[in-house]
């Protein structure tokens, strides 16, 4: 039960990107039709749910103060969190360029359509602070893969969401210098004032 | 500072102008890498990178402040040194050499921070570390300095530093002064308004308000540029 209350916290009441405002740069951008926008939510719950938990891992048995006294008792007061931004990004990047690889190999015209920011995932801040929100919660590891899961689902519902809007607003008579990318601003600020209405809820 | 960037000079003179007369530092083609962050190329409103960081710090005008410089040093030096292996870097593993590069640059002016100004590197120690994430760093990274030599990569960084700090300027001038009625921490809104009944609106300090401000900058932006505007 409390992975199901992990699952939905993570997607809607702490949705990485309408509650916390983090990866907004390739939501902002590749957002401009539903396909590419599935895409690239799809890369996002396989980036984020597998480097929770490799990042739970090398958090707990490396870097955590006395995590090294498995090797030998004299480790056990060695605190290597200092490390952990520049560990934490690395195993992201290398996911990452996995997922580059597949999509370049198997999707080509996924792999044209996301264009650069596909390696922009790497530094999608809702990918490394996924990681750094599983430090700071302490979340065992059944919880942390569940939180990556559920953060990429928000972020894949949220992307797509917005692809839906603003292929509708193609319709619309929006100012002509405010189409396009100035109302997805105004739009995503909007979602997100509308997401502050889960603040209430506790799970 | 200004003696290193002579030496950048002379280098694109000399690498560039290898023909029998040496060109210009600044031609037509290097302006533009300055100046088109500011309207064609802005880093925020058109290229759409490192959105993230500014909305997370631009409540207060001095954090933004710090942050803008701080993302032209490791913006410029991480242009510079990456275009300058950009040969050597085999493709499959060219994120992890990028994001190596950028993370130490980010720990050395974390460090710098540290050593000559602890006062501002205490406020900050949250935001130095946000500048490994910033996509502005790795976009540039990807699309310039890959494809590019040095001396220009390095005109690149500091154009697209400086048109990002710029934004973030102005976002945070507007945030700071309706949110809080300060500026740079310094009350600014007087007594007398808010005891005619005035008060500080607080969505000024949700990020939400960010995103209206930015895009309200993108509209007036692209009526005064009418080329920028998407037709689809």
């Amino acid at each position: 039960m409390d992975l199901v209350n992990i699952f939905i916290k993570s997607a809607f009441l702490e949705n990485m990107v309408l509650a916390y405002f983090l990866g907004m740069c390739s939501f902002l951008a590749v957002s401009k039709t539903v396909k590419t926008a599935l895409g690239l939510g799809l890369a996002v719950i396989f980036v984020l749910g597998i480097t929770a938990p490799i990042n739970w891992a090398v958090n707990t048995y490396l870097l955590k103060e006395g995590a090294l006294s498995f090797i030998s008792p004299a480790l056990a007061d060695v605190d290597l969190t200092f490390l952990q931004y520049i560990v934490f990004i690395a195993a992201i990047a290398s996911m990452v360029q996995l997922v580059e690889i597949i999509v370049e190999r198997f999707f080509p015209p996924l792999y044209n359509a996301l264009g650069i920011f596909l390696p922009l995932i790497t530094v999608n801040c809702a990918i490394l602070g996924g990681s750094l929100f599983i430090v700071e919660r302490e979340y065992a590891f059944d919880e942390s893969v569940v939180f990556g899961l559920g953060s990429g689902f928000g972020f894949f519902l949220a992307i797509v969401a917005l692809a839906s809007i603003r292929e509708k607003l193609r319709y619309s008579n929006i100012p002509a210098p405010l189409r396009g990318l100035g109302i997805a601003f105004i739009i995503t600020g909007l979602m997100g004032l509308a997401f502050m209405s889960f603040a209430g809820i506790s799970l | 500072m200004s003696a290193k960037h002579e030496m950048e000079l002379e280098n694109g003179a000399s690498t560039l102008g290898g023909g029998a007369k040496t060109k210009p530092f600044l031609t037509a083609d290097r302006r533009h890498l300055l100046t088109d962050p500011f309207n064609d190329e802005n880093p925020i409103t058109v290229q759409v990178l490192g959105v993230c960081s500014a909305l997370a710090v631009t409540t207060q005008l001095k954090t933004s402040l710090v942050m803008a410089l701080s993302v032209i040093v490791v913006l410029t030096l991480s242009n510079v040194i990456i275009s300058a292996i950009r040969n050597t870097i085999p493709n499959r593993i060219r994120m992890i050499v990028q994001l190596l590069v950028i993370a130490g640059l980010v720990i050395l002016v974390d460090q710098l921070l540290k050593a000559f100004a602890y006062e501002v590197s205490r406020q900050l120690s949250v935001y130095v570390g946000l500048i490994i994430t910033n996509c502005i760093i790795m976009g540039r990274l990807e699309a310039k300095a890959m494809s590019s030599t040095p001396t220009e990569s390095f005109l690149d960084g500091i154009g697209n530093g400086v048109g990002y700090g710029a934004i973030l300027i102005v976002v945070s001038f507007f945030r700071e002064l309706f949110g809080s009625g300060t500026l740079m921490g310094i009350k600014v809104v007087p007594d007398a308004l808010y005891k005619m009944g005035y008060v500080n609106n607080g969505i000024m300090l949700t990020s939400a308000a960010a995103m209206f401000i930015i895009g309200i900058i993108i509209w007036i932006q692209r009526s005064r540029n009418t080329k920028l505007i998407d037709v689809s």
